[in-house]
């Protein structure tokens, strides 16, 4: 039997998609085995700073009996020695029986994955894919809301944000309308719009927030990088203008719901954490569930 | 020019091989990037000639590489179908053609392209050759998703 590896949402069919939630769900409501991955060892290779995927990984590992082996901080690895990675993926699948990865490069993990012997997972890698975010993004709108059909509006960093790209091709599957808001030179990367639009994807491009707020069911906020601008006043006056406030949501429908993958840094007025809206906390925790039904597909 | 007269040109630039392989049908301009495509510039101990822009009664001017005692394999050719798709290759033993083929695309290419995503894993010194997928639209890379959909020979290894 191949081994199982998760490296893009692209590799998913709507099925496996909506098998995942399901599973997720039923892990949600405690339905699951807290031994099924009892003597399984996961190594988590991050090359890259993470607090919430490699948290809520070694907390699914946890809640299913698994253990976690951890490299620590890369300066600490052999990679700042110039090992290269196809060969501490080699090393690292004979330690453990599940990798997952994340990697500043694009393309990382499905190296990895040539490499392995056990099975990868992708927790990012540089602008390219998340699977992991984007499954608990599908979650976390599917609690409140069926996926089909929705019109979601992204804002913020679309051009770098691999969140944003990979969440927009999950969505395809499911017949969304995307509404993009974002500052001049950070807009949805050209041939991906052109991707999804082949898969029938509507796109509707806006200059401003309050023109879409009262038409969309998801707010899916993403956070634009002060690196990303030549100076600090050039990224508040950019920052500012696509900022959500209680008083952006006032225009808002009943059921809208606000996402953001976290960490935000001005891009969510702190207000709206306790408005109706805002799911981007739960959306955190859903981490767990939607982690533990990927680690059971790999794994067992 | 008459088309005789133009095969008595080509004649004079370009000698007979006894054995080996003939790339004809090479469109204009693009024989050095074909060899490059190849592989075989620097690498080959044997002669390698190359005519280029040179008359043709179809094509109105056409490129040609021979290359004297070696057979190149489908696989290896099929490559150049992505700048020169209507490119044929003769097989030579002992002055004589023994096989004609034309070119195909193939479905992937291995160490061909360079990906111009500079964030690309394959830009790096992992032990691993670039990977294309061929389709309509363009090169796709296997590691980054990155489309090549012009300039393909501006991206050759």
């Amino acid at each position: 039997m191949p081994t199982r590896h998760i490296i893009s949402i692209g590799d998913f069919d709507r099925d496996d998609i909506d098998q995942l939630l399901d599973h997720a769900a039923q892990i949600d409501e405690r339905k699951f085995d807290e031994n099924a991955l009892k003597g399984k060892i996961l190594a988590a290779l991050f090359f890259e700073p993470s607090t919430r995927t490699r948290m809520s990984f070694e907390s699914a590992m946890a809640r299913l009996g698994g253990s976690v082996l951890s490299v620590g901080s890369v300066e600490a690895c052999s990679m700042a020695k110039g090992e290269t990675l196809a060969d501490t993926i080699r090393v690292v699948s004979g330690y453990a029986d599940a990798i997952v990865i994340r990697h500043p490069r694009e393309g990382a993990a499905r190296l990895a994955a040539e490499f392995a012997t056990v099975p990868v997972i992708n927790a990012g890698d540089g602008a390219g894919q998340h699977p992991s975010q984007t499954l608990l993004d599908l979650y976390t709108i599917r609690q409140s809301m069926p996926i089909d059909g929705i019109d979601i509006a992204m804002v913020g960093d679309l051009r770098y944000g691999r969140t944003a790209h990979s969440l927009a091709s999950a969505l395809s599957l499911y017949h969304a309308r995307l509404h993009t808001i974002s500052p001049t030179g950070l807009e949805l990367p050209a041939n991906l719009a052109e991707n999804l639009e082949e898969k029938g994807m509507e796109i509707i491009e806006h200059d401003d927030i309050r023109d879409v707020i009262s038409t969309v069911d998801v707010l899916y906020v993403t956070r634009i990088q002060r690196e990303r601008f030549p100076d600090s006043a050039s990224y508040f006056n950019v920052a500012s203008s696509y900022r959500i406030t209680p008083e952006l949501l006032a225009d808002a429908k009943e059921h809208l719901i606000v996402l953001h993958p976290l960490p935000r840094v001005d891009e969510i007025d702190p207000r709206v954490d306790d408005s109706p809206h805002a799911r981007y906390f739960d959306q955190s925790r859903n981490g767990v569930p939607v982690r533990m039904a990927m680690l059971m597909q790999v794994l067992q | 020019m008459t088309p005789a007269a133009s095969e008595e040109n080509e004649g004079l630039l370009v000698r007979r091989i006894k054995n080996g392989t003939v790339i004809d049908h090479i469109d204009a301009g693009e024989a050095l990037n074909v060899v490059k495509i190849l592989g075989i510039t620097g690498t080959t101990q044997e002669a390698l000639s190359i005519a280029t822009n040179v008359p043709s009664r179809n094509m109105g001017r056409k490129d040609i590489v021979k290359l004297s005692n070696r057979e190149l394999s489908k696989e290896e050719v099929d490559r150049i179908a992505l700048i020169s798709p209507r490119a044929t290759i003769n097989i030579i033993r002992n002055f004589k053609v023994c096989e004609k083929k034309g070119v195909e695309i193939p479905t992937l290419i291995e160490g061909v392209v360079r990906c111009p995503n500079p964030g690309c894993i394959s830009n790096t010194h992992e032990p691993i050759r670039t990977k294309f997928r061929v389709q309509p639209k363009g090169l796709h890379c296997c590691y980054c998703d990155w489309v090549i959909n012009r300039d393909i020979t501006g991206h050759i290894i």
